[in-house]
């Protein structure tokens, strides 16, 4: 099927087929025709038949819809903005963060905070990196302004907490160390999600 | 058959029906319970839900959860109500349910083994009150529980329950003609009130079963059951999309769930008369009273999937439903099969 007639706004001029919602019954022999007729129809039966059908589907085809939440999660969009994590080098296991401090300056909450000094090297080094989650509007632009891809926004959604200010520090945000095989890259801006194939769908219109 | 003639039978007494009537309180109740379990289910499996999953496996505790609820939830009497009628009302429903059973063959008879102390040797009946106008009985005695949403929705001076009792009656005057009429047909046929004497007559096998002679009765049996069990397609009385809980509105903890109980153990009884009047009942060689129960589950079934298949009607459409359409077919019937009984 082609995407010509999906293109077409042109309302006028579509094929709109018109619904035969047939006369309003005059008399008293039209209203009993009309009962007998939605009577003997069986319209009745193909609601039962479709609730069996989806029942059976459910049931031995897997299309249950249900997830059960705590134990099973759908995969969320990698725009998704949850808690930040904080990223290591591959190849060293470094983390990536080089203490530029843009992240902080950016934060238009002002829920990030760190302190860098020069270490042994005279290379930058992060002392202090604390994100205060209860002032956090999870805007995204620390990771969006971030040079070294070293802060992005990870799948934790779940940020419930007991406190209103819960603070996130440094090396809770960094990625374990022997967990780096498991580090998920930051696929970006404009990401699709993980399971986009799946959630494609025809739009109403070309029902 | 013979086995069910009242001749042939051990001496009932009185400590028999007494067991008799324990157990039907006791597993109607379990029964009814389940049956919670099972609409919701069946429900969600339709709706393609899991329905009730973490209470056990597959959900299967989520009864003795709801129970334990029911049973510690804070028995609420509305200031202004009528107190001794609105505590009343859930009783009403709950006994006449099961007073209604007691003339219904539950589950064959058996003798209790001698070996046991004191009831060994004791008969139990497979129904615990052998009457010969059994039909009527407990036709009666369904129709009178309807004085339970009827007391509960006027005591408890509030409007939408004050709605749902008035909708109780209307749905009462409607279905109650259908009901008796309908089975009129099948009662001119066997010549009997009596349960047993409708399983006797249909106890040739399939063929003979009376919903070959009497589809039309059997049709209309079924919309009144459902109308007399407030079920879906005519679950006027606590229609929650528009009268909030109709006449339970104000019902808290057990006296809800005896409303409850109520109107699954009337689910059962109803699905019990169809089976036995048209379908054939019960038989009592080898495992033949194992088709009853299937069917009484077949009816329970098909009264969930209409549930999730069909829509409400309003209660004007009942009242031109049953009196319009169905009483003069039910009595349509009625003149054939007096005209060809003549013949």
């Amino acid at each position: 099927m082609g995407l010509e007639q999906f293109k077409n706004r042109n309302v006028g001029t579509q094929n709109y087929t018109k619904l035969d919602v047939g006369e309003k019954p005059a008399n008293g022999f039209e209203q009993f025709k009309q009962v007998a007729e939605r009577t003997f129809k069986g319209e009745l039966f193909v609601g039962l038949y479709v609730t069996m059908r989806e029942m059976i589907n459910a049931l031995f085809r897997g299309n249950m819809h249900t997830v059960k939440y705590p134990f099973e999660k759908m995969p969320i969009s990698p725009r998704y903005r949850a808690i930040h994590d904080m990223l290591r080098l591959l190849e060293s296991g470094h983390y990536r963060c080089i203490g530029c401090g843009l992240c902080e300056k950016i934060c238009i909450s002002n829920c990030i905070t760190m302190n860098t000094r020069y270490d042994e090297n005279q290379r930058k080094e992060v002392s202090e990196y604390t994100i205060n989650f209860g002032r956090c509007i999870f805007c995204g632009y620390c990771a969006e302004v971030c040079p070294e891809l070293a802060i992005v926004h990870g799948p934790r959604y779940e940020t419930a907490s007991e406190q209103r200010a819960s603070f996130s520090l440094f090396e809770d945000m960094l990625t374990p160390i022997d967990q780096l095989n498991l580090q998920q890259e930051y696929d970006g801006f404009g990401a699709v999600s993980p399971n986009a194939d799946a959630n494609i769908k025809k739009t109403p219109l070309a029902y | 058959m013979e086995t069910t003639l009242v001749e042939n039978l051990p001496h009932v007494t009185w400590v028999g029906v007494l067991i008799k009537a324990v157990i039907i309180l006791a597993v109607i109740s379990a029964i009814a319970g389940f049956g919670t379990f099972i609409e919701r289910k069946v429900l969600a499996f339709m709706q393609r839900r899991l329905g009730p999953m973490h209470v056990g496996p597959y959900g299967l505790l989520q009864l003795a959860a709801d129970g334990i609820k029911l049973f510690t939830k804070e028995d609420i009497v509305p200031q202004n109500a009528n107190k001794f009628i609105f505590m009343i009302a859930p009783i009403i429903t709950a006994a006449t349910a099961f007073i209604a059973l007691s003339a219904v063959p539950v589950f064959p008879d058996f003798t209790i083994p001698s070996w046991i102390p004191v009831l060994g040797g004791t008969f139990v009946p497979s129904i615990a009150s052998e009457l010969n106008i059994g039909i009527l009985f407990v036709l009666g005695m369904m129709a009178a529980g309807l004085y339970g949403p009827l007391l509960a929705g006027m005591s408890q001076a509030n409007k939408w329950g004050i709605i749902g009792a008035a909708r109780t009656a209307v749905q009462f005057l409607s279905y109650e003609v259908v009901t008796g009429l309908s089975i009129l047909a099948p009662i001119m046929l066997v010549g009997s009130l009596s349960f047993v004497d409708f399983n006797d007559y249909q106890a040739d096998g399939v063929g003979s079963w009376l919903i070959w002679q009497q589809p039309v009765a059997f049709v209309l049996f079924l919309i009144a059951g459902f109308a007399e069990t407030n079920r879906t397609p005519f679950d006027l009385l606590e229609h929650e999309a528009e009268i909030v809980s109709g006449y339970a509105t104000e019902y808290s903890g057990m006296r809800w769930g005896m409303f409850f109980i109520g109107e699954y153990a009337n689910m059962i009884t109803v699905a019990i008369i169809a089976s036995v009047v048209f379908l054939g009942g019960y038989s009592v060689e080898g495992i033949g009273w194992l088709t009853i129960i299937l069917k009484v589950a077949f009816f329970f079934f098909l009264m969930l999937w209409v549930r999730a298949s069909w829509p409400h009607i309003r209660p004007d459409q009942l009242m031109w439903l049953c009196w319009k359409v169905l009483m003069p077919i039910a009595v349509i019937n009625i003149v054939i099969t007096g005209l060809v009984m003549m013949v």
